[in-house]
């Protein structure tokens, strides 16, 4: 069965995703409430995997969950914690229960999270979990042994196009299209014009590229961004702009840039579509949407 | 040269390794932890006097040649009455040096010191870990730059997203591997060699715990 999100990807309109996150605890309320809120709005929903190394409610679980109420999940799967027996199994679960989108990710290191003192695994990479999902979808598990029941996967990885140095990046972003990414989420992007010339080189490729849109909510939250996170570059007029808001408007700033961001991309027809990341509050996605007049 | 990269432990965790030893006779070594400041002749002097001051008896205290090497005869003749005398012995050096020691001496026999890697002065003071052992070396489409040991998730692909201006996203002070292997093999003019994709890895190389032969031998 061809998911919604593939269709979608292969229908040539412009695809929009966005990022729910589960718990840290049972309490589904506030995820059942975003997910209400964005399944019908846009054509898939990531469910992020210990985000930060932070231990959470399983994003096997979030998915499922997605599933359940109707929405397309986006499994996202890092490598950090589990190997590869544990990460074929979780493939094959996900397959028997209609979660047929993967994001193949390697995982945040450990120490960067709240178990500082637990055992990394990373017994696959990213480009070698894609190639797992491709292996189980012939039919074979990676100890070669034949399986009883196939899965089939959207399968895809994300690409740092402000990496620096970006060479290295784009080496291991060919290798996921070579082991077989379907589509590409990339880290925020916030300098257009250095995406648009990205978007020049990976146009050669046949693979689907979802640019990432990160919510900017406050001039220190992204100033905190360009300080400790890697590949993520807000260039200053936006922490300006952002800065220049009265006093309690910094996140309808926010909210208007990432719009504005979209509506060029989509003018501008720059890539197939965008990855929404309103981390922490997911219900501006529908705000950020309606900025970009994507309302659905 | 190889050597043992050590640090001490905490003092907390001595007290309580040592609860119930009221005699102690220190051992220290003249190779790596003499170079790390960790067991050598200063060290375990020092060792002694906080004992002493803790309220412990210090029976003796020696710092071997090579304590990876069985002791010699002539120094164990030396201190034996102060080792027999002795409820534990405290070896301030590398889990080489106080194995080698606790298979030796029939005595209960307690680390000082955690052996973090196996390492090389890379300049002086400063010590860098360049191999794990892993069994399966990589090294060779790499520019001679291990990313089992020097890449903090192992990648043997190339860069995760944490690489961040040359650095790793656990510590700004620690080298990215996988940029430092890129501007090696963009010097060697071997880039190809990065982009050969590496299905899943053997892990299965020589289960621990290791062991082998000479095939003479076996």
């Amino acid at each position: 069965m061809v998911s919604s999100f593939k269709e979608a990807l292969e229908s040539g309109k412009f695809v929009v995703t966005c990022e729910v996150a589960p718990p840290k605890g049972t309490n589904l309320n506030t995820m059942k409430h975003h997910i209400e809120l964005l399944k019908d709005r846009v054509d898939a929903m990531n469910v992020t995997d210990h985000q930060s190394s932070v231990m959470r409610f399983p994003s096997l679980g979030g998915a499922l969950l997605v599933k359940e109420m109707g929405g397309e999940p986006i499994l996202q799967m890092t490598c950090r914690d589990r190997n590869r027996l544990a990460m074929q199994a979780d493939l094959l679960f996900a397959s028997s229960r209609g979660i047929s989108n993967v994001l193949c990710l390697t995982g945040d290191a450990i120490v960067l999270g709240d178990h500082k003192q637990a055992k990394a695994v990373f017994d696959l990479d990213s480009s070698q979990l894609l190639y797992t999902v491709r292996q189980l979808e012939k039919g074979k598990d990676l100890g070669g042994n034949d399986l009883d029941g196939v899965p089939s996967f959207c399968a895809g990885a994300i690409v740092t196009p402000e990496a620096d140095p970006l060479e290295p990046q784009l080496i291991k972003f060919e290798k996921k299209i070579e082991a077989g990414a379907d589509f590409i989420q990339t880290q925020a992007v916030y300098d257009l014009d250095r995406f648009k010339s990205f978007m020049t080189y990976a146009r050669q490729f046949q693979v689907k590229i979802l640019a990432g849109i990160i919510l900017l909510t406050s001039a220190p939250m992204a100033r905190f961004m360009n300080n400790n996170i890697a590949g993520v570059n807000v260039p200053q007029d936006l922490i300006d702009e952002l800065a220049s808001a009265p006093k309690g408007k910094a996140l309808a700033k926010g909210i208007e840039i990432a719009g504005r961001m979209i509506r060029r991309i989509q003018d501008e027809n720059m890539c197939d579509g965008v990855h929404i990341m309103a981390i922490g509050k997911e219900e501006k996605t529908v705000d950020i949407m309606a900025a970009a007049g994507l309302e659905r | 040269m190889i050597r043992s990269i050590t640090i001490q432990k905490s003092m907390d965790k001595l007290e309580r390794l040592l609860e119930g030893s009221a005699r102690i006779f220190i051992i220290g070594c003249g190779t790596c932890v003499t170079l790390t400041h960790t067991g050598g002749e200063t060290e375990t002097a020092a060792m002694a006097d906080n004992l002493t001051k803790n309220g412990k008896l210090v029976t003796g205290r020696i710092v071997t040649p090579v304590a990876c090497d069985n002791l010699s005869s002539e120094m164990l003749v030396s201190c034996q009455g102060q080792i027999r005398q002795a409820d534990c012995l405290l070896v301030m050096t590398c889990a080489f040096g106080v194995q080698t020691i606790a298979r030796q001496l029939m005595k209960l026999t307690i680390p000082a010191l955690d052996t973090i890697f196996i390492g090389k002065e890379t300049s002086v003071g400063r010590f860098d870990e360049i191999c794990i052992q892993c069994g399966d070396c990589f090294i060779g489409e790499t520019g001679g730059i291990c990313p089992v040991t020097a890449c903090h998730k192992g990648l043997v692909n190339g860069p995760c997203g944490g690489t961040n201006k040359g650095k790793c996203e656990i510590d700004m002070n620690k080298d990215c591997a996988w940029t430092s292997i890129y501007k090696r093999l963009m010097d060697l003019e071997h880039l190809d060699s990065m982009r050969k994709f590496h299905p899943p890895r053997s892990y299965h190389t020589e289960p621990k715990p290791g062991k082998w032969s000479l095939a003479s031998i076996a």
